[in-house]
């Protein structure tokens, strides 16, 4: 099952055979106070650099944050998308758990986004998916619940395949939901990336679906959190993970991507591979 | 070996996490008459304190937190029964929880384990936590503190929410309100009326401490509490206890 999104001039498909698609995380105010505190007296001058150095190492996507404290989320997030949108046209992810703001986002996008996120909790179901048919867009599908995490893959399966339903229900194919597996932090849990990888597999015989994951959190806690999160990435990548929201711009974190396209036979005759080699070489 | 010598290779590797040696030094100290008190106060919780300094300071990561309680809980197995006919007065009741739609645990789970170890009785009240959840465990509870953890910053406004609850239900003068998380800054705590802020598990329990005045060890009846605590800690690094 492959997921288009679009900008006004750019496509990114997302699929199985398709090259992973890396979805930049850095433009998120999130533990990142100096940027929200910009972005909170509308200097995007951080955001677009952020942008265009996340385009340039090699996302494909860039996930856009505005849940910035105390401000109007909702035009804080339009303005931010707007400035992302003045330095590159990946096509983009927005996050946001705020209704008004996905809305108020959605609206003034052009192109086909991604929307980041809607749990299988009825209420955010009914709220969000009617939001995501109107705006033609996709949607990012938590598995998890009004129950909380679950540490049974069966039943992530579960909450992942009525998210699936209900989208279908409201009009939205399965193409154009992609499933958050949840990725927990190994330092606090040692299953927590197994349980993490069966579920992938499980989804993938059972949903063919296109899944994503915020990579970061697996390496919470640790030192030296990108060889963890590399490896995590490469071995998802085995198990039907297809995107992932995380730091392109970190070398360690890139090149396994890459590496492992080239190892699954999606970047055919590591075309890519050798284009980055030589444009590193030539500095 | 010597009490002195006992203590130090308690408090050493209960640092270390090395959960059989901390065990087998234990039931030395107990066939060498060491008080039970002794090596909690001497050797255990002040290693378990250490253990957060050295957190706070970016030196120790999260699964060593969790091997040095596991170390510690080993020795409790031991001293629990010891224990427990000396009392149940803790330093103050401490209510825990991370606010509604949100269910980020790991800080809050780190802060309880400084807080049981410094002596409070901690009430965690999970993640999810409504404001009404929390004013329900204020009035069944009566805590001193009232604590609340965030990681998102579309979670954060619950601070004040709940803090709103509080008033409404005519709980607020009786309690004080700590909040924290990734997101959370000083200034947004004070926006949102809370009390105090605090970025990592062992300020929280300064903090706390420092709120309700007290000063010095935990007091002899925060014994329980302290097993509570590394119970907890465990739990959290082995899920097929959950």
């Amino acid at each position: 099952m492959e997921t288009t999104l679009h900008s006004r001039t750019k496509t990114v498909v997302i699929g199985p055979e398709q090259p992973f698609v890396m979805i930049g995380e850095r433009i998120n105010p999130t533990g990142r106070k100096k940027l929200g505190a910009e972005m909170a007296a509308g200097d995007f001058a951080r955001v677009r650099r952020d942008a265009e150095t996340q385009v340039a190492a090699g996302a494909q996507m860039l996930d856009v944050n505005a849940g910035v404290p105390t401000a109007d989320e909702a035009e804080l997030l339009v303005n931010t998308i707007r400035a992302v949108s003045e330095v590159t046209d990946a096509p983009l992810c927005i996050d946001s758990s705020v209704f008004e703001a996905l809305q108020a986002a959605l609206a003034a996008y052009k192109g086909k986004a991604l929307v980041n996120s809607v749990t299988g909790e009825d209420e955010r179901l009914e709220k969000i998916l009617p939001l995501v048919k109107k705006y033609d867009a996709a949607v990012i599908g938590m598995a998890n619940d009004e129950t909380g995490i679950s540490m049974d893959p069966e039943f992530r399966l579960a909450i992942a395949e009525k998210i699936v339903r209900r989208a279908q229900d409201h009009g939205i194919p399965a193409q154009d939901v992609i499933i958050d597996p949840l990725a927990l932090t190994v330092a606090a849990d040692p299953t927590a990336v197994k349980i993490t990888l069966q579920t992938m597999r499980m989804i993938r015989e059972h949903l063919g679906v296109n899944m994503v994951c915020g990579a970061g959190n697996i390496s919470f806690g640790l030192p030296e959190r990108p060889p963890i999160t590399a490896a995590y990435l490469a071995m998802a990548m085995t198990c039907g993970l297809t995107c992932a929201i995380t730091d392109a711009t970190d070398p360690i974190i890139r090149q396994a991507v890459r590496a492992s396209d080239v190892l699954l036979g999606h970047d055919e005759y590591a075309a890519n591979w050798i284009a980055e080699f030589r444009r590193k070489k030539s500095g | 070996m010597t009490h002195d010598e006992i203590l130090k290779g308690l408090f050493d590797n209960t640092i270390l996490g090395k959960a059989v040696l901390v065990k087998e030094l234990t039931q030395q100290g107990l066939d060498a008459t060491l008080e039970p008190t002794e090596m909690l106060y001497k050797a255990l919780l002040p290693a378990l304190q250490e253990v957060g300094r050295r957190f706070e300071l970016g030196d120790f990561f999260v699964p060593e937190m969790l091997l040095s309680a596991k170390a510690m809980q080993g020795a409790l197995t031991l001293l629990r029964p010891l224990l427990a006919a000396k009392g149940d007065k803790s330093l103050g009741k401490y209510v825990m929880g991370t606010v509604k739609g949100d269910v980020h645990d790991i800080g809050k789970n780190l802060c309880n384990i400084m807080l049981e170890g410094a002596g409070f009785e901690v009430i965690d009240l999970g993640v999810n936590t409504s404001p009404e959840k929390f004013v329900d465990a204020v009035q069944k509870h009566q805590p001193d503190i009232v604590g609340m953890s965030a990681f998102l910053t579309t979670t954060m406004p619950m601070f004040k929410v709940t803090i709103e609850a509080l008033k409404k239900a005519g709980l607020r003068d009786k309690v004080r309100v700590m909040v924290g998380g990734a997101p959370v800054t000083a200034q947004y705590a004070e926006l949102a009326g809370a009390d105090a802020y605090c970025p990592d598990a062992s300020s929280t329990a300064r903090k706390a401490k420092e709120l309700i005045g007290a000063t010095g060890a935990a007091p002899v009846g925060a014994l329980a509490d302290a097993v509570k605590a590394v119970e907890q800690m465990v739990s959290v690094a082995e899920p097929e206890n959950k």
